[in-house]
């Protein structure tokens, strides 16, 4: 893409942004149970992912041999990912009106039951094994898709992601990247005050990944590095730790350690939507 | 009856490797565990073998990938490894998943009950007909033979579901010497008919069941070789006609087991018969030594069956 055109695109991307953060919120209000810091660190991935010319998805045929697979690992955090999918086709938008009602499908956290979901999420450390197997299962049918995994940096505490890394990197699963949603912060406190494994990068070195680090919430680099990791077949397994702010552009989240389980109130939603407009 | 022995995990190997020489959409993934069968399918079937290592929740997760993607996928490990270490990743992948969407994957358990009788309490698989029979979407299969084992390479090609292999790890005589496949959807057999008092048993503790009640006349067996779905109806038309209920199981008693099963179905259908259980109660087993030592010890070989028979009636 030339210059002009790039640029272009992300601006696109950014109103785009903007936009599903605004929805988020009206998502929170009506459903403050939901996980909004978390939803807020892994935005612009998800923007980037689905606008930004990175995946490839077709709304109308859900199973579609040649979608590049998906899975949100961090169940908690994908409230924000509603919009994009409604946006998308693969439900109506009068849907995002109605998460965590009994007339929705759409709860707290992105089930298997929901059009454009893989797998069934919540329960942390599942999505990169069950993402190892699907890559196997492409390679092996010589389809081109890929497997993309969306994890928290809290996520690697569960030991089964550490036997899936081990695996995907000894099956040279170079169809397969994670992306860690590296917000620092897990329920109760910062990661580096309950087990501090940074940097995470080395360790997935060690375990013969590639690995690349970016500002999770920068669009253009965002699209640039998921596109080249997209692209480079070279045997190894792609990890992105794409660094980010958990509450990112709430300051009654930002760097409040506790921000994972908290809420805002409707008036609190209202003035940050004014805000936005 | 026949009296060629063999193990349940050989047998459904050798059958597996037929349906996977002409059906490419077939994967036998393993957490380090072999079989004297399985060397075959690792040579001749290299791409679609897979050792994931020392790994079960691994096991289970790539092997829901796997069937996600279409493939009929069979995990093969430890009993309780299988399903305790990886019980949560069954639960999640498996029994939720395979609500919306197919997921065939087959968990292959080798070491129910007592099997490694000399391991101790880790390796006893005391627990998993309760834990397994709990989870929705399951299919729960203890075969008591290796010609049953065999019969169910089909079944588990058809029924697109999960499903737990629950296999003895030791070689053991044919019970089954004339099992057809249309006897599987039934779950259970009346393998002696009695009069008055049944003993109801699964896996491994069918052939005390059936060794017991040769020494009291008129006392019918039961095999229950699925736990999980079975026809209810059948299975207590065939329970009522007795006064007397005797289950035997490797297993914990009052906990979901078998036990549980029958007694369930009983209170159910506000029957008549009284049920008396053999089982492990609440304690786990540090015991050494023969297999039918330890059952002595705890109350399940051949002449504790023949005492309980004789108590009831």
């Amino acid at each position: 893409m030339n210059d002009t055109g790039n640029k272009d695109l992300i601006k696109y991307l950014s109103k785009k942004a903007q936009w599903v953060m605004k929805e988020t919120l009206r998502i929170h209000k009506i459903a403050p149970e939901t996980r909004l810091a978390s939803s807020l660190s892994c935005l612009e991935i998800f923007v980037s992912l689905y606008y930004g010319n990175i995946l490839r998805f077709n709304s109308e045929n859900l199973l579609w041999n040649n979608r590049d697979r998906f899975i949100i690992s961090k169940g908690h955090g994908a409230v924000s990912l509603y919009p994009i999918l409604a946006d998308l086709g693969y439900f109506s938008i009068d849907e995002l009106s109605k998460v965590c009602t009994k007339e929705s499908f759409l709860g707290g956290i992105p089930d298997i039951i929901i059009p454009g979901i893989e797998t069934t999420n919540g329960s942390l450390g599942h999505g990169l094994g069950v993402a190892s197997g699907i890559a196997i299962a492409l390679k092996r049918r010589k389809n081109d898709a890929v497997v993309f995994v969306l994890s928290g940096d809290g996520e690697l505490y569960e030991g089964s992601v550490w036997e899936a890394i081990m695996f995907s990197a000894e099956h040279k699963l170079d169809n397969l990247v994670l992306i860690i949603d590296n917000n620092k912060i897990c329920m109760l406190d910062y990661c580096a005050n309950i087990i501090d494994i940074s940097p995470v990068e080395n360790k997935f070195s060690a375990f013969n990944w590639e690995v690349r680090t970016i500002d999770g919430h920068n669009i253009e680099e965002l699209c640039n590095t998921l596109l080249y990791l997209k692209n480079n077949r070279n045997g190894h397994p792609k990890l992105l730790v794409a660094n980010t702010t958990k509450g990112k552009g709430i300051k009654q989240l930002e760097g409040d350690r506790l921000c994972h389980i908290k809420s805002l109130n409707e008036n609190e939603i209202n003035e940050i939507l004014e805000r936005l407009e | 009856m026949k009296v060629t022995v063999k193990t349940m995990r050989d047998a459904f190997i050798e059958g597996l490797y037929g349906k996977m020489a002409h059906n490419d959409d077939i994967f036998f993934i393993t957490a380090d565990l072999g079989a004297p069968a399985l060397d075959r399918i690792r040579h001749d079937f290299k791409d679609r073998f897979i050792n994931v290592g020392i790994a079960e929740q691994n096991l289970v997760n790539v092997a829901t990938g796997l069937a996600l993607e279409g493939y009929a996928v069979y995990a093969y490990a430890i009993a309780p490894f299988l399903t305790m270490r990886a019980y949560e990743q069954i639960r999640t992948n498996l029994s939720i998943s395979s609500q919306i969407r197919p997921v065939n994957v087959n968990l292959i358990g080798v070491g129910a009950g007592l099997s490694y009788v000399v391991s101790g309490p880790t390796h006893h698989c005391l627990e998993d007909i309760a834990i397994m029979r709990l989870l929705p979407n399951f299919v729960v299969f203890s075969p008591c033979d290796w010609t049953i084992a065999q019969h169910f390479v089909q079944y588990s090609t058809e029924v697109k579901i999960p499903k737990y292999l629950r296999f003895d790890g030791k070689a053991l005589p044919v019970i089954y010497d004339k099992f057809d496949s249309s006897m599987m959807e039934d779950g259970f057999c009346e393998l002696l008919k009695g009069c008055n008092i049944c003993l109801v048993s699964t896996g491994y503790m069918t052939h005390v069941a059936l060794a017991a009640a040769q020494k009291v006349k008129n006392t019918g067996v039961i095999d229950v070789f699925l736990l999980k779905p079975f026809n209810a109806v059948k299975l207590y038309e065939t329970l009522k006609e007795y006064e007397y209920i005797l289950s035997i199981e490797e297993a914990f008693l009052n906990s979901g087991g078998l036990d549980s099963l029958i007694l369930n179905l009983l209170n159910k259908n506000r029957a008549l018969s009284k049920l008396k259980s053999l089982g492990f109660k609440d304690n786990h087993v540090f015991n050494h030594g023969s297999r039918d030592y330890l059952h002595q010890v705890y109350g399940l070989d051949e002449e504790a069956v023949v005492s309980a028979i004789r108590k009831c009636v």
